[in-house]
């Protein structure tokens, strides 16, 4: 019915749309009740950044290549900070994580009446066992230091003694 | 000879949702004079290259329009490619044509959409507007993002589209094309539209010439200009002509635009039916030296992208012209002798986005 509606505006020229019009006033609606009915979103829709907090070394890659600079990092606090309503879902930082523990996921940062920061901290099993692996470190790098200390002290005293000798025959 | 008076336009208007003030001399009703003035919405874009690096610039490059968003960013991309000597492979290079063509499909069918609305035909701008968003859906689906596509990279495209979009987007193109089919007969053959657009704002061949107009604008009035002939991107494998229309109204405007929709439908399943395998990618080390510009064909017409750098990570340069900025001369000598009324439609026939403009 609606077609030939359609079909007699457009001879004459004119109610054109008429057809058009009918069909719509028959169909379902095309829009959704949201938020009653959730929005569902494709798998990669750039919503928020998640991050898997243990897994990062906390390297700062992440910050110097956010171009809003909404992200911080705190190696010893074992902190990894996002402004959400400052991120601009660009996912460039994702792309710089050497550890691939940042992650782009769905979902939309809610509004709110400030701008607030979303803090993650490490677990503390995970920061104790950095701070082992940090003291193990120095360990080594202290051993390697007094090593080279006396390596070096040595190596002084050798050309001390040799100039002293040289010094001998001379006189 | 009536009396003069000076109207102010914008820049908040109902109709005209874009920061321009003009002002408007009239003899009673017909404007005799437009004295424009922008700058209402500069953010010192540009500047930006002092404290972003060049790859930073690309998710700035592209936050320089919310429509034309994906050209800004392969634009910038490809003139930094260009002067880094970096050949980005061919799947990349269809994925960005690909992507190209979305982006102008969203683009006239959301002017269109505001054309109606703007000559007060409700139901047809909320029907072009719900075409429109079965391309943003693909988009979504593609990308991520709705309106900012964030895919493009120095060096290529960030993400794939795999075989299953591609036969999806075919088919939402499909039903696409069948539903402009509808519209498109309003819009061309409406005789209360047609007494809107025919014969209103006529420009010739050779004022649009001499005042350096782009895009659909300058092609309504018979130019046949349109970057995409270049070839850069895939462009160069593809079969198409710039359509042209030589009425240089309103009429012929939207005209124009409405064949390029059914011209992007096609560039899309052209592509999809050549696109190589391959990589997405290629590595790009070392920084920017020297300097090189690049056109290419937004929805809107041609824009510009200068990049200078010398050898740091920061680009001592970039210069944006979107194609607004070479629509305003036109526009203004557009309206002189219009009708007051007309104005509004006027605006919205160079499909102005004064926000790029300014950066």
């Amino acid at each position: 019915m609606y077609q030939l509606y359609g079909k007699i505006g457009e001879s004459m020229g004119i109610l054109t749309f008429t057809g058009q019009v009918l069909k719509n006033l028959v169909s379902k609606p095309v829009t959704t009740s949201y938020p009653e009915k959730p929005a569902v979103y494709p798998e990669r829709s750039r919503g928020h950044i998640e991050i898997d907090i243990d897994e990062c070394i906390s390297c700062g890659l992440c910050t110097r290549g956010c171009p809003p600079r909404c992200l911080k990092v705190n190696k010893v606090e074992g902190t990894w900070t996002i402004n959400r309503f400052d991120c601009i879902a660009c996912g460039y930082c994702v792309q710089r994580c050497p550890k691939k523990c940042l992650h782009i996921v769905p979902g939309y940062q809610k509004p709110g009446p400030a701008k607030q920061e979303t803090v993650y901290k490490k677990s503390p099993e995970v920061m104790a066992a950095e701070a082992a692996k940090r003291a193990e470190i120095a360990k080594k790098a202290a051993a390697a230091k007094k090593a080279r200390e006396e390596a070096l002290a040595k190596k002084k005293a050798e050309a001390a003694k040799k100039a002293a000798e040289e010094k001998q025959e001379i006189q | 000879m009536g009396k003069k008076s000076i109207v102010p336009f914008g820049p908040q208007h109902p109709v005209l949702p874009e920061p321009i003030h003009l002002d408007l001399v009239l003899e009673d009703e017909i404007v005799t004079n437009v004295i424009p003035s922008i700058g209402f919405i500069h953010r010192g874009l540009e500047s930006l290259t002092e404290k972003k690096d060049y790859f930073e610039m690309v998710y700035v490059a592209e936050r320089t329009c919310g429509i034309c968003s994906f050209g800004h960013g392969m634009g910038y991309c490809e003139a930094v490619e260009e002067v880094m000597d970096v050949e980005i492979p061919d799947r990349a290079k269809y994925l960005r044509t690909i992507w190209m063509e979305l982006s102008r499909l969203h683009s006239h069918l959301l002017w269109l959409g505001l054309l109606a609305d703007g000559f007060g035909f409700e139901s047809l701008f909320y029907q072009s507007w719900r075409i429109r968003e079965r391309i943003l859906d693909l988009i979504e689906l593609t990308t991520g993002g709705r309106v900012i596509f964030s895919v493009n990279k120095v060096g290529g495209v960030l993400k794939d589209i795999t075989p299953d979009m591609l036969k999806h987007i075919l088919t939402e193109l499909d039903q696409v094309e069948a539903d402009v089919r509808v519209i498109e007969h309003t819009f061309l053959f409406d005789y209360s539209v047609q007494s809107r657009l025919k014969g209103v704002g006529v420009l010739s061949r050779k004022q649009v010439h001499m005042l350096g107009a782009v895009g659909p604008f300058a092609r309504a009035s018979g130019i046949n200009i349109d970057m995409r002939s270049l070839g850069y991107e895939a462009y160069g494998d593809l079969d198409f002509e710039p359509i042209v229309s030589s009425d240089g109204d309103s009429y012929a405007r939207c005209e124009v635009r409405i064949h390029e929709i059914y011209q992007s439908i096609d560039i899309i399943r052209q592509a999809i039916s050549k696109i190589p395998e391959g990589e997405l990618s290629v590595s790009v080390k070392g920084n920017v030296k020297g300097e090189h510009f690049v056109r290419i064909e937004q929805p809107r017409g041609e824009a510009i992208y200068y990049v200078k750098g010398t050898g740091k990570l920061y680009l001592d340069r970039l210069r944006i012209r979107t194609p607004t900025f070479a629509n305003l001369p036109a526009l203004v000598e557009m309206l002189k002798g219009c009708n007051y009324a007309d104005v509004p439609i006027l605006i919205l026939t160079i499909d102005p986005c004064i926000s790029c403009t300014e950066r």
